[in-house]
């Protein structure tokens, strides 16, 4: 059975002005010891999606669907059985880390919290001090404040926190942003590390591909709320289905690599706007490989290939013209061309003169 | 490549340049010895982690802090610091940083943002400049752009207004500070092409500080790697970035996804206060402490022989021991 398993998970927010979509019909499982990454830009949904597995999204929030962890519908969680699992089945750790701890006291007292509520310590100092030494800061870190730390030995500090009451599954959601390259690696290698020892399983949640590809065994692709692509972290990244999976792999370049020497490669447009989706495939505004019928189709997820699938009109067998791998990558509107970028966003995206499939 | 790039003309240079702060009573040396140049129509990056002063570096290159020592020049001349040169030297450089929702004032329209420079420096034909500024910056048509409030916009286009903003006083060199480390990975390429595209079409220089090793490859001609307030490797991009010579350079770039062999330094990046003695990188440096340093009998050199500071010259160059004695 799976750890985790997300049925038709929609999430809307309600706010003044009506209501917004932010997860749309979400199905996903995660083994036991797997890492899964989820790919996105901002507003894609990607963080509700997290929050959502814990109920942690503001009140009012509708949440549809349903999310099983070790088979237990979470939203049926009574609250004291839904704080039990937080921390001990299942821990978050958010992007900046800095504003995830409290200023005024000490990273020891913090770290020790979530298991003198859970009571899954006798001796928390002793416990303190072996979950510092997991991460690699030394014993006497315990008695320092949040701000006496760098940036990178505080999401260190988060993930000890994430680790403290030995959970089972671990979101991390975009855990290395605003930390430098280094240090970047420093924490990434760390999060590999332990879960590997401690068989835990991880969702990892950045708009970097190419560092969830690192990271993951299986890849999420999101956008506009929707999975729009799923597979093995490396066919996805080296061999998108989705033009859309394909434009953010090409946006973090290979060093090294000649085709994108002095050719940054990037994708016109903005995502639509949650109350004002567009007819058919949402992506069919910004997308390079469009075809006329993706004005009025939207393609659900559709099988892509052994353990893969992709949620585009030109992974369906009937789809006349080349796959979608053949097509040209991204840099067809907008990336150098003068006139075709930055697209008005009033109305919506970009000109309809993309709307046919050069084959090669 | 190379031979074209030898025969650019300087337009900035830094000479020997040091900057010192006060730092809890000590003395930070936060630019440390630098040598550095942009050539017309050059864009060139430069890379270092936070504290390596490269932020510090470019804000003294803009003329917002005064070296301790050494000399900023442009165009050949020594920068003056006499508040109505400076303004006039700020018409020609301009700077972009990093997060475009902080640099716009949410209450200012785009047209008022991007208007702000023509006005403090009297230019004639505001709103020509300005639509035209916006055109250059990609946000076509421009007209349309005028009212809004940057909240109304994309965290692309309100970068793209950043950068008009700096387009409007017809600059010859932009200096940005990360400018898509905050943008989305959809939006990073469009806006690093349209550097490119403004470095075509205008002739700009660009001056790019950036910690994004995969930045540099998409536009730079040159990379400065800069570590500990100096410059410890300089060069063509293809030549630093697929043949690196410096042992941090090389860790860098072993720690990007899926490289076969990274090599995570261990520590912080150390502090500008205490600058090591030697090769201020020993401390951790992989190649001294596996032992291959010491193979070839430069590990003394290393803990305790300080290196000479980079030339600001277009080849290849290298400030480590151990490169120069394996001639790696």
């Amino acid at each position: 059975m799976s750890l985790l398993s997300l049925q038709d998970l929609s999430v809307t927010y309600r706010i003044a002005s009506g209501e917004v979509a932010a997860v749309r019909d979400v199905s996903l499982d995660l083994g036991a010891g797997e890492a899964l990454g989820i790919a996105g830009e901002s507003g894609s949904g990607k963080s509700t999606l997290a929050m959502a597995l814990l109920r942690l999204l503001p009140s009012g929030t509708r949440v549809d669907g349903r999310i099983l962890l070790d088979g237990e519908d979470v939203a049926a969680m009574k609250w004291g059985r839904l704080r039990a699992v937080r921390w001990a089945s299942a821990s978050i750790v958010f992007q900046g880390a800095q504003h995830g701890l409290n200023p005024v006291r000490r990273i020891g007292e913090q770290i020790a919290e979530p298991m003198i509520v859970h009571g899954t310590t006798k001796e928390p100092d002793k416990r303190v001090a072996e979950l510092l030494a997991q991460v690699g800061l030394p014993a006497w870190r315990a008695r320092s404040y949040p701000h006496e730390l760098s940036g990178g030995q505080r999401q260190r500090v988060m993930i000890a926190m994430a680790l403290a009451c030995e959970p089972r599954l671990i979101i991390a959601d975009e855990p290395t942003t605003a930390l430098d390259v280094m240090v970047q690696a420093q924490v990434l290698t760390l999060i590999k590390k332990l879960i590997a020892e401690h068989g835990i399983s991880l969702i990892m949640i950045s708009h970097d591909l190419s560092v969830l590809a690192d990271m993951c065994d299986r890849l999420g692709v999101m956008y506009a709320g929707r999975l729009v692509e799923v597979g093995p972290s490396h066919e996805v990244f080296h061999d998108a289905r989705h033009p859309y999976s394909r434009a953010l792999a090409a946006a973090f370049p290979t060093v090294g690599d000649p085709v994108s020497r002095m050719a940054p490669k990037g994708l016109g447009g903005d995502p639509p706007d949650p109350m004002d989706m567009p007819a058919g495939c949402p992506f069919h505004p910004r997308c390079p490989v469009a075809l006329d019928t993706c004005t009025s189709i939207d393609v659900e997820l559709w099988p892509a290939g052994e353990r893969r699938s992709a949620a585009c009109v030109h992974v369906l067998p009937e789809t006349p013209g080349a796959p979608v791998s053949d097509a040209p990558v991204s840099d067809a509107p907008g990336s150098d061309a003068p006139g075709s970028d930055a697209t008005v966003s009033e109305t919506g995206g970009s000109e309809p003169s993309k709307t046919s499939v050069e084959a090669t | 490549m190379t031979e074209v790039l030898t025969k650019r003309k300087t337009l900035l240079e830094a000479r020997d340049l040091h900057v010192q702060f006060a730092s809890r009573g000590r003395k930070a040396r936060a630019v440390d010895g630098v040598n550095l140049a942009v050539g017309e129509g050059e864009i060139v990056a430069l890379v270092g982690e936070s504290g390596c002063g490269k932020t510090t570096l470019a804000r003294t290159l803009l003329g917002l802090e005064r070296p301790t020592s050494g000399q900023v020049l442009y165009g050949g001349a020594g920068l003056d610091y006499g508040s109505r040169a400076l303004k006039a030297y700020r018409r020609e450089v301009q700077l972009v940083l990093q997060d475009p929702t902080g640099s716009l004032n949410p209450r200012h329209t785009v047209y008022e943002a991007v208007a702000e420079g023509p006005r403090i420096h009297g230019l004639a034909n505001e709103e020509e400049i300005v639509r035209d500024a916006l055109s250059r910056a990609g946000l076509r048509p421009p007209e349309r752009f005028f009212l809004r409030y940057p909240h109304e916009l994309s965290g692309g286009q309100r970068q793209r207004v950043v950068i008009a903003g700096a387009l409007a006083l017809a600059p010859r060199l932009l200096v940005a500070d990360e400018p898509v480390a905050s943008l989305d990975a959809s939006v990073r390429g469009e806006i690093l092409a349209l550097l490119l595209r403004l470095r075509e079409e205008l002739g700009l220089s660009a001056l790019v500080v950036t910690h994004d090793l995969g930045l540099a490859w998409n536009i730079a001609d040159r990379v400065a790697v800069m570590y500990l307030g100096r410059i410890v490797e300089s060069g063509p991009v293809e030549q630093v970035l697929t043949a690196p010579r410096h042992p941090y350079t090389q860790a860098l770039l072993s720690v990007l996804p899926e490289s076969p062999e990274p090599v995570v330094l261990t520590g912080e990046p150390p502090d500008p206060t205490r600058v090591p003695g030697g090769c201020r990188f020993h401390p951790r440096c992989q190649v001294l402490g596996v032992g291959r340093a010491a193979e070839v009998g430069v590990d003394g050199k290393c803990k305790g022989e300080p290196l000479a500071v980079l030339p600001a010259v277009p080849e290849p160059q290298v400030a480590c021991h151990y490169a120069a004695a394996t001639g790696s």
